[in-house]
């Protein structure tokens, strides 16, 4: 009989463990996922700033400064993105940016892929769920988990320029997305942390 | 002031220019080739269109520092190109040219489409010459000078 209450107690005991930690790991859950989504507004507004939605376009056209205004010279995306021949985006767009004549440049200048529109066909901006099931979507996104977005966050050219995208022809500098490469890096970290949840999901 | 040695048309040139130098001028005022035109200078006419490493590219606004080792091919050379040949002479047979200044890029922008798409649609020829300005309004010819281009490029002619 001790050997049996002593089990009984053993048992009580764990599953009062349990069930604490459960309510612990299920309030740090419900924190992170809240906090993810804070998080996620930070990179949403990132990601709809001209410096990157410029060539997220739902159009058969990149856009171009702040006033988000059709880009000049009746460049087309192109099969690949990448513009036409006679009228590739590279014709323009060396691999840095040409501050002496005002060009931006980066490695492999391109339009982001139509999977990865993040605006109506009226050049207005999805909303924060849509992009961010759009982001999420691996079937749309190059295949790219929570870590794979980070790491595109934080080395993909294309994606760090917007943090130096040179001078414009009248010599100005060029606005900033509205958080660091840093902060946004930091929040990308701690939305994937969360799972990378969404919106309204 | 830099040295910069470049491939143009095939030779081997050398410069001693300001890095900042857009390639146009270095072609017109350095190596006193003439035929590529000075357009806008905003990359907004397509006049100053040359290639580089293959890709049509609006010289006005690349910074020589930027062409690296990339080979430069300007209108000089179209002569003497498969592609180039068959385009200059779809130009004189319909008889394209008006005041003339806009058609070195016309023609780089056109060899440059012909060269990956040799039978270009309507819409492959509207895209890639939509860049090319002309004042003289001598689209309707350029449209069907490509068609005669590509039409004697498909029978073998380069």
């Amino acid at each position: 009989m001790p050997r049996i209450r002593a089990g009984l107690l053993v048992s009580i005991v764990v599953v009062v463990v349990s069930w604490i930690g459960a309510a612990r790991f299920a309030d740090a859950d419900t924190t992170t996922t809240a906090q993810g989504l804070a998080a996620w507004e930070q990179v949403y507004s990132v990601l709809t700033s001209p410096r990157c939605i410029n060539c997220h376009t739902a159009t058969n056209y990149p856009q171009q400064g702040d006033d988000r205004h059709r880009h000049v010279a009746n460049v087309v995306r192109g099969p690949d993105g990448t513009g036409v021949p006679g009228l590739n985006c590279i014709g323009c767009h060396q691999e840095t940016n040409a501050d002496s004549t005002g060009v931006p440049g980066g490695r492999n200048w391109h339009l982001a892929p139509l999977s990865m529109r993040w605006q109506d066909t009226n050049d207005r901006a999805l909303s924060s769920a849509e992009v961010c099931r759009a982001v999420t979507d691996r079937s749309k996104n190059d295949n790219l988990d929570g870590p794979g977005l980070l790491k595109h966050h934080e080395e993909e050219p294309l994606v760090k320029w917007a943090w130096n995208p040179g001078r414009k022809p009248d010599g100005s500098a060029r606005t900033l997305p509205p958080l660091t490469h840093e902060q946004f890096i930091a929040a990308t970290r701690r939305w994937v942390e969360a799972g990378t949840p969404c919106p309204g999901r | 002031m830099a040295i910069f040695q470049l491939k143009v048309n095939g030779e081997h040139r050398e410069v001693n220019v300001d890095p900042s130098t857009p390639l146009l001028w270095v072609l017109r005022e350095d190596l006193k080739m003439t035929g590529t035109k000075f357009g806008c200078g905003i990359s907004a006419c397509g006049a100053c269109t040359v290639h580089v490493g293959g890709i049509a590219t609006r010289s006005c606004i690349v910074p020589i520092s930027h062409i690296g080792d990339r080979p430069i091919v300007t209108i000089e050379a179209m002569a003497a190109d498969p592609v180039g040949r068959v385009v200059q002479n779809a130009w004189v047979e319909e008889d394209v040219v008006q005041c003339g200044y806009c058609q070195s890029g016309q023609i780089m922008a056109a060899v440059a489409l012909l060269k990956v798409t040799r039978k270009p649609t309507e819409q492959n020829i509207e895209e890639s010459m939509g860049g090319n300005l002309c004042r003289c309004g001598t689209y309707p010819r350029i449209r069907a000078a490509i068609k005669t281009a590509a039409a004697e490029l498909s029978k073998g002619g380069a």
